[in-house]
């Protein structure tokens, strides 16, 4: 079976420490007049998404296109599948006109690993449902790297709708791979106490004081209210008790770093003065997704 | 009329406390004496050595598919696949299209597997008109054709005052109803069991706690009413105590548990395969383990298979929209004999009580048993052979297992209804190492 990037769970410490290591290769691209390279001249990646995406389908077809690769992006709502056509079958439709791989995004958890197990074509997974999101934590670990020499032993404190959250998911499993001690934390009925047996260091506070105190690393997440169906917790305080304020910022180390996936909500879970301040690393990460979708391609494609 | 002479097998009969070899004779459909050095000149014979031969098993939970989802499977194909499994009599849960909810639907069943069916069908008809959950279906009518039990299978009746007037109602008509207990507000959107790995997956999670709530209610409510309860594949070790507890209370409870359940845990289920989909959900370890110790212990009364059969295009869809249930019948006693007696966990004899008189019980069927004029169903099975099960070779129409490719010890080698043998199992064909 073709090895794609399914997920960073089952991934090896050695694999994400190549990856992020020819990302920051890929990082002095985007400072560069010339911006395209020939490294995957001749091959050719579909973009599949069947759900709404700005920054990352983007982001990988940018860069595959910096990589000198034709990127053809398909959103589902232009596709068969409002025809009717299973999933499995458009996929293998796809796979029959011969690109190099499918990078694919879609509602539902676990659809590029069933697929994976039935096709012959790499399949890198840009987000499935509330399960992973893998080159999102593979260019948030690039982003925490470029303020920090090492991941080991930093203090990564995970805040708001963990449970369905990807990018928590692949966030929490990269981390811990690499020694990072993590707080999660959020309304119990979107942090479930199952998370602390999903990876080694996992803790869990109801208390944003607590995740916050000497944090080197703030991940907000975004409240994704789309993916809750009931309420889950009282909209009308949530930024009272789980959104970033300056204030609380200070219980952080000094040179705390605050990131976010995007797209932001200001004023439900971040405030605008925290998300506009210097210690706002978000508009790097986007950055780093370029470069890590780069080095996430060439490895995959270039063999 | 033929006779059928069965000889030389281990014979084990727990409702009549016989073990030990002996030979069975049967006659004119049914069994005529069960004794050792039987002679009969006029008798096909078949040759049980080294066998266990016992009543015909019981299935009280299947789903046949017709009318309405022929392609998932027939009554006609259903049945061999019970045969294959060594079951002579199955219980078709009403769960078709038309909902088996009234005398027309029940009668239509009972006619085409008596045209059919190589084993004996008997249909479960619905509690509820379409089994929507509002008003209740004619019990008396559909009971006098011939329906064994009520149930909305697949649903529960969430609302406590119907159920309380259906188990009511089918009291006065000593009707069985089976509930398929989940609160379905507890469950909604769950996909697998909530735990760890429903988490980890990052699938919505079918609670515990959904199924002990409604088997919680629906005890008060049997205990209230005295009527004949029933709780389908019970799955949970809360739920499990609470029945024998309410048991012992002298609630008119019964339980079934299947093959898969015992054999299966979430952690074992391979991520986002529908294979291992079902309601209610593959539960984690402990689980397991209260289920094993019930049906060692006697708390369960009987094993079924609840065969769920899905068509392949149906269950190769996005996990979550991936119909539950997987198919049972052909594996039912090789799981159980792994799990329950190779383990050394029960005698085999117990095994053979859930399998036989058990549902028999649970269901007032005057079957399960090998006394002379019982029926002339009889089950004979090796708990030895070596076998590797291959669904592509399945006699279901359904290929939806999670056993695909598993090698097990012990199967069943022929089965027979009415005194007549409907199955028998192929000869292996030597396999190219």
């Amino acid at each position: 079976m073709p090895a794609g990037l399914l997920g960073i769970e089952t991934l090896e410490r050695s694999f994400i420490e190549a990856i992020l290591c020819r990302a920051k290769d890929f990082q002095h691209v985007r400072s560069q007049a010339m911006k395209k390279t020939d490294l995957l001249r001749g091959r050719m990646v579909v973009n599949l998404f069947f759900e709404a995406s700005t920054r990352t389908r983007t982001s990988f077809e940018i860069a595959a296109k910096r990589l000198g690769a034709d990127a053809i992006s398909i959103t589902a709502s232009g596709s068969s599948i409002s025809k009717g056509e299973s999933l499995v079958d458009t996929l293998n439709t796809l796979a029959a006109m011969r690109p190099d791989a499918i990078i694919m995004r879609h509602a539902a958890s676990g659809a590029p690993h069933a697929l994976a197990r039935v096709l012959s074509i790499p399949i890198i997974n840009a987000g499935d449902g509330t399960h992973e999101h893998p080159t999102q934590a593979l260019l948030d670990a690039l982003t925490i790297l470029d303020h920090r020499t090492s991941l080991e032993g930093l203090r990564v404190a995970i805040i708001g709708d963990i449970v369905h959250s990807r990018v928590a998911r692949s966030n929490i499993h990269l981390l811990s791979k690499f020694g990072a001690d993590l707080v999660l934390c959020g309304p119990p009925t979107l942090v479930p106490e199952q998370f602390r047996h999903i990876a080694p260091g996992v803790s869990i506070t109801y208390d944003m004081r607590e995740a916050i105190r000497a944090a080197d690393v703030i991940m907000m997440l975004r409240v994704q209210l789309e993916r809750q169906h009931e309420a889950a917790f009282s909209p009308g305080e949530y930024f009272q008790f789980y959104g970033l304020s300056a204030d609380l910022i200070r219980l952080a180390r000094p040179d705390a770093i605050v990131m976010h996936p995007g797209p932001i909500n200001r004023g439900r879970e971040i405030s605008s003065e925290v998300a506009d301040s210097p210690s706002s690393v978000i508009l790097n990460q986007v950055e780093n997704g370029v470069a890590v979708r780069m080095a996430v391609l060439e490895r995959i494609l270039a063999n | 009329m033929a006779k059928l002479l069965i000889k030389n097998g281990r014979v084990i009969d727990p409702a009549s406390k016989r073990d030990g070899l002996a030979d069975v004779l049967l006659q004119d459909g049914r069994v005529a004496v069960v004794e050792s050095g039987l002679e009969a000149s006029d008798a096909e014979i078949f040759d049980a050595t080294g066998k266990i031969v016992t009543p015909g098993f019981i299935d009280m939970h299947v789903h046949l598919r017709e009318p309405g989802f022929e392609h998932a499977e027939t009554i006609e194909t259903g049945s061999r696949a019970a045969a294959a499994g060594g079951f002579t009599s199955i219980c078709c849960m009403p769960n078709t299209s038309p909902v088996n909810d009234c005398p027309t639907v029940s009668s239509y069943i009972i006619e085409r597997a008596a045209r059919l069916a190589i084993v004996n069908v008997f249909p479960v008809g619905a509690i509820t008109k379409d089994s929507a959950g509002a008003e209740l279906a004619p019990f008396g009518s559909m009971k006098q054709l011939g329906v064994v039990a009520v149930s909305d299978d697949g649903r529960s009746v969430m609302n406590a005052r119907l159920m309380r007037r259906a188990l009511e109602v089918a009291r006065s008509f000593d009707l069985l109803i089976i509930e398929h207990c989940e609160d379905f507000n507890l469950s909604a959107l769950g996909d697998m069991h909530e735990g760890v790995e429903s988490v980890r997956r990052g699938l919505h999670g079918i609670p515990a706690i959904s199924e002990d709530v409604m088997v919680a209610r629906n005890l008060l409510l049997a205990e209230l009413t005295g009527a004949r309860f029933h709780v389908a594949h019970v799955s949970t070790r809360n739920a499990v105590a609470m029945i024998a507890e309410a048991r012992a209370r002298g609630v008119r409870v019964t339980c079934e548990v299947t093959p898969q359940h015992l054999a299966l845990t979430d952690e074992d289920s391979v991520p986002y395969d529908s294979n291992y989909k079902m309601k209610p959900p593959l539960r984690s370890a402990g689980h397991v383990e209260a289920l094993l110790e019930g049906a060692a212990s006697g708390v369960i009364d009987a094993i079924a298979t609840d065969h769920a059969p899905h068509p392949g295009s149906e269950k190769m869809q996005e996990f979550e929209k991936c119909p539950f249930g997987v198919i049972g019948l052909e594996t039912a006693l090789a799981v159980c004999l792994e799990k329950l007696v190779h383990s050394g966990r029960a005698p085999l004899t117990r095994l053979v009580e859930m399998l036989t008189i058990g549902p028999a019980q649970v269901l007032g069927l005057n079957r399960g048993r090998l006394l002379p004029g019982s029926p002339g169903d009889v089950t004979v099975f090796d708990t030895e052979l070596e076998w590797t099960y291959d669904v592509n070779n399945s006699l279901s129409k359904s290929r939806n297992t999670p056993f695909q490719g598993r090698t097990f010890r012990g199967a069943p080698v022929a089965t027979i209804v009415g005194g007549k043998l409907v199955w028998r199992r192929p000869e292996s064909v030597p396999q190219d190492s």
